[in-house]
């Protein structure tokens, strides 16, 4: 064994990942969440938190099994990525204080509705329209109210993760919309291959489903409104989707150097070995007809890895199951891939979990990993009207036993967000 | 010092705020004298503001389809972004836009407040509060606010406007996004990361529900404005807030050479940290990071203080300044623009760059507490202690 071990193939430090923790509709933990999403089991949902009536789209992959001591979405969130950084770390096999910086993909936060009702109710009266704000000021200057102040702060959810797992330095809270789960785990790898730290928390999570949410993405016309049966609705890739399903969830993964993983004996589940964005100048909620940047930031990510479109053997894609990303993401995966895409298998994890916005380029790198690791392959479920224009091999509906030994997982999001992640099995 | 290929650089500078647009509106903030700054006591009283400069949108964003796709933060972000390119000479330099990183520092973005107001409203006469939610938000809301909501949205117009598509990465949590958002930027450039990259934030000071987030603990000063050091604990919690934004053009030495362009000042060091602030520990952590950045060895420095004004925060910042930095002077600059929240730090630094390429002694902003300078200083520390968490410290030298 010689250092050369320890480095990728421009002699940077290669990043294991060594602890993985998981939390999403299908449940909490690895072991229950890896069970349903081979098993096909759907997330979705029926939604209960607050009345969907009249609503176009009543269905959704909301987390609705933890206590929380307030309903609102910092709570949520907090609740969510605690539950999935205790299992990375003792799957890690780490205590103590974690002595790594933190960097945290959270959903934007806002008020709740019914923390304004709340506030409205020991305001003064309106005096003109469109005051409301101005009545909330003089109802704060009667009483003040740090608990609502702390529960509409971006960084509340990273002060408590860094307070409880002792992490070091001023914690990253990010958001790269449907991409910030990839966008964490690449500042995790840039600051373990600048050499400022041994190791990373990586953490993303969204527990922010509330009506304004669900209305605001509807009146994008992105969300499936294939409410019955909720559990057919996510069906990425096929000719009838129609939108993707809102869900909830947050995800970790324990970077660490390879070489001091190894060092204190850690056990390694696999490596990050590339990462790769790019962002799109076109339009505010849609992608370059052309798939330009899309196919830069795959190409990107494979440079990065030091690998060619030979080199992967599944891709685990972002597959929201909107007409708009899963053609242009074809478009992408053909592009980079040409005739080789035939034979790479293509999954959707969002069949089964729905689309969980900030978390989700996280909780998908932890099921590429298991994927790596277990030599499973998830499947693609409710794939039963091909879309022609999309010749994949989408895993249909059964998962496929098949051993990889590299993934790419695939992230894009409104604002022009593109990031790709490239993952490998341990080096022999 | 000595210089290296690598040396993280300030090659463009874009700043708007309650003083003005631009760096000749800057210049005359940091040398002119300073009385009083523009500040807006009546609009949201009790409480002031120091609201946005007159702008011609279309200098910077020259669709008005693109202006209209905005709310005034992202168009201030925007605005001073492009301000930043051209001064870094990218704005007609495609590929050099299209290989440049993006940090922006960002919150929330603006509420309706007509639709809100509407909807608590009746929510007030109905029992059934959650329905009237739901056929209000799907028949009132426009659905294009969204995107004016949306905190990454601001890097997205950027890269909309500017085509700035390296990378576009977008940080929240208050004034600790500003100072992450300088701490990895400059981070990348030094490892080789990255080689050139925009860095900045925006703030719409002048909206109720923004205003809400620091009055919910009455954070806010009331009345009329007084100096950033001097303000009356019984006038309010001490911050006002300010309207503007500040970007930067980062850059590798290499880079900037090779590009002939312009360098205002390097960035020596930046590093942020957040803990207690119980005891002694707030004190014990700014003296390591002003030990990790170089900023403790510097004496005779400019010290460009972002304190908020809020006011035990902003008195132990004062205090910890002083034992750290005793024979240096100290501008509290939010005094002057009022505060950025997110931009704070950028802004910051930005005054700093521009004081030390324009060789000026900067003005006091609080007379009766900040000593006088008398002549230009060779370096400058920029500190931000947020209002809530979070303090960063970065260290600027002029070029020889």
């Amino acid at each position: 064994m010689n250092s050369s071990r320890y480095k990728d193939h421009l002699g940077r430090p290669l990043v294991a990942v060594t602890g993985l923790g998981v939390v999403s509709s299908l449940g909490q933990g690895l072991k229950d969440n890896w069970r349903a999403l081979t098993g096909g089991v759907s997330g979705i949902h029926a939604i209960t938190r607050f009345p969907t009536e009249g609503l176009p789209t009543r269905i959704s992959g909301t987390v609705d099994f933890l206590d929380l001591p307030a309903p609102n979405a910092v709570e949520r969130s907090y609740a969510m990525a605690r539950s999935a950084t205790e299992e990375a770390l003792s799957q890690a096999g780490l205590s103590g204080d974690f002595n790594g910086p933190l960097f945290l993909a959270a959903p934007p936060i806002e008020p709740e509705w019914i923390q304004r009702f709340e506030i409205a109710k020991r305001a003064p009266a309106a005096t003109k329209p469109g005051d409301v704000y101005v009545r909330f000021l003089a109802a704060m200057r009667e009483k003040p109210d740090p608990v609502f102040r702390e529960s509409v702060l971006f960084g509340a959810i990273s002060e408590r993760l860094a307070d409880r797992f002792g992490t070091r330095g001023l914690p990253v809270t990010l958001s790269t919309a449907c991409a910030s789960g990839a966008t964490a785990i690449q500042l995790g790898v840039e600051a373990i291959r600048q050499g400022r730290t041994e190791r990373a928390l990586t953490v993303a999570t969204d527990g922010s489903l509330n009506a304004e949410a669900l209305i605001r993405f509807s009146l994008l016309s992105a969300l499936s409104t294939q409410n019955d049966p909720p559990e057919k609705a996510s069906k990425p890739f096929t000719k009838n989707r129609d939108g993707f399903v809102i869900a909830e969830g947050a995800a970790t993964l324990i970077l660490e150097s390879l070489e001091a993983a190894e060092a204190r004996g850690a056990k390694v589940i696999g490596i990050m070995k590339g990462c790769g964005e790019k962002a799109d100048h076109f339009h505010r909620t849609r992608s370059s007809p052309d798939g330009a940047p899309a196919i830069a930031t795959v190409r990107e990510a494979l440079a990065d890895a030091g690998l060619d479109e030979d080199g992967i053997d599944y891709i685990n894609a972002h597959g929201t199951s909107t007409p708009e990303n899963d053609k242009m993401e074809y478009l992408t995966m053909s592009t980079v891939f040409g005739d080789k895409l035939k034979s790479i298998p293509v999954s959707s994890n969002k069949s089964m979990i729905g689309h969980t916005l900030t978390a989700a380029g996280a909780i998908e790198a932890v099921f590429s990993l298991m994927t790596i690791a277990t030599g499973t392959l998830p499947p693609t479920i409710n794939y039963e009207i091909p879309d022609p224009a999309i010749d994949l091999d989408v895993v249909p509906n059964v998962k496929r036993d098949k051993p990889v030994a590299s993934v790419i997982s695939n992230s894009f999001g409104f604002g022009g967000q593109n990031a790709c992640l490239v993952m490998t099995a341990e080096p022999a | 010092m000595t210089r290296a290929a690598n040396d993280v650089v300030i090659t463009g500078i874009g700043l708007a705020s309650s003083a003005g647009v631009g760096h000749a509106a800057h210049r005359a903030l940091l040398t002119g004298g300073f009385e009083r700054p523009n500040v807006d006591v009546e609009r949201f009283a009790p409480y002031y503001v120091h609201p946005m400069p007159e702008i011609d949108w279309s200098q910077q964003i020259p669709r008005r389809g693109d202006q209209r796709q905005m709310e005034n933060w992202q168009r201030l972000g925007v605005f001073a972004a492009g301000l930043a390119l051209d001064d870094a000479g990218f704005k007609e330099d495609a590929e050099g836009c299209a290989t440049m990183d993006m940090i922006v520092a960002a919150a929330g973005g603006e509420r309706d407040q007509a639709v809100d107001s509407m909807i608590v409203e009746e929510a007030a006469t109905r029992n059934d509060p959650e329905t009237l939610l739901n056929e209000k938000l799907t028949t009132e809301l426009r659905p294009t606010l969204f995107l004016a909501q949306l905190s990454n949205l601001l890097a997205g117009n950027i890269s909309i406007v500017h085509k700035v598509t390296g990378s576009s990465r977008t940080f929240m949590g208050e004034e600790a996004a500003g100072i992450s958002a300088v701490e990895t930027a400059f981070a990348r450039i030094r490892a080789g990361q990255s080689s050139h990259a925009l860095v900045g934030g925006a703030m719409n000071a002048e909206r109720s529900d923004m205003l809400l987030l620091v009055a919910a603990v009455n954070g806010l000063a009331t009345g009329d404005w007084q100096p950033l050091w001097s303000r009356d604990a019984a006038k309010g919690g001490g911050v006002a807030l300010g309207s503007g934004a500040a970007f930067l053009v980062l850059e590798s030495r290499a880079n900037a050479e090779k590009r002939g362009a312009d360098i205002y000042a390097t960035l020596e060091g930046v590093a942020g940290d957040r803990g207690s602030r119980d005891g002694a520990g707030l004190e014990k952590r700014v003296r390591r990071l002003a030990d990790e950045t170089g900023a403790a060895g510097k004496s005779d420095t400019l010290v460009m203080s972002g304190a908020s004004g809020l006011h035990d925060i902003t008195a132990a910042e004062r205090d910890i300044l002083g034992r750290i930095f005793p024979s240096s002077p100290v501008r509290g600059y939010a005094g002057a623009t009022g505060h950025f929240i997110e931009a704070a730090f950028p802004l910051g630094i930005a005054l700093a760059a521009l004081a030390l390429r324009e060789r000026v002694a900067v003005t006091a902003f609080d007379a009766a507490s900040e000593a006088a300078m008398n002549g230009p200083s060779a370096s400058a520390v920029v500190t931000t202690f947020g209002h809530v968490r979070g303090e960063g410290i970065a260290v600027l030298s002029a070029e020889g």
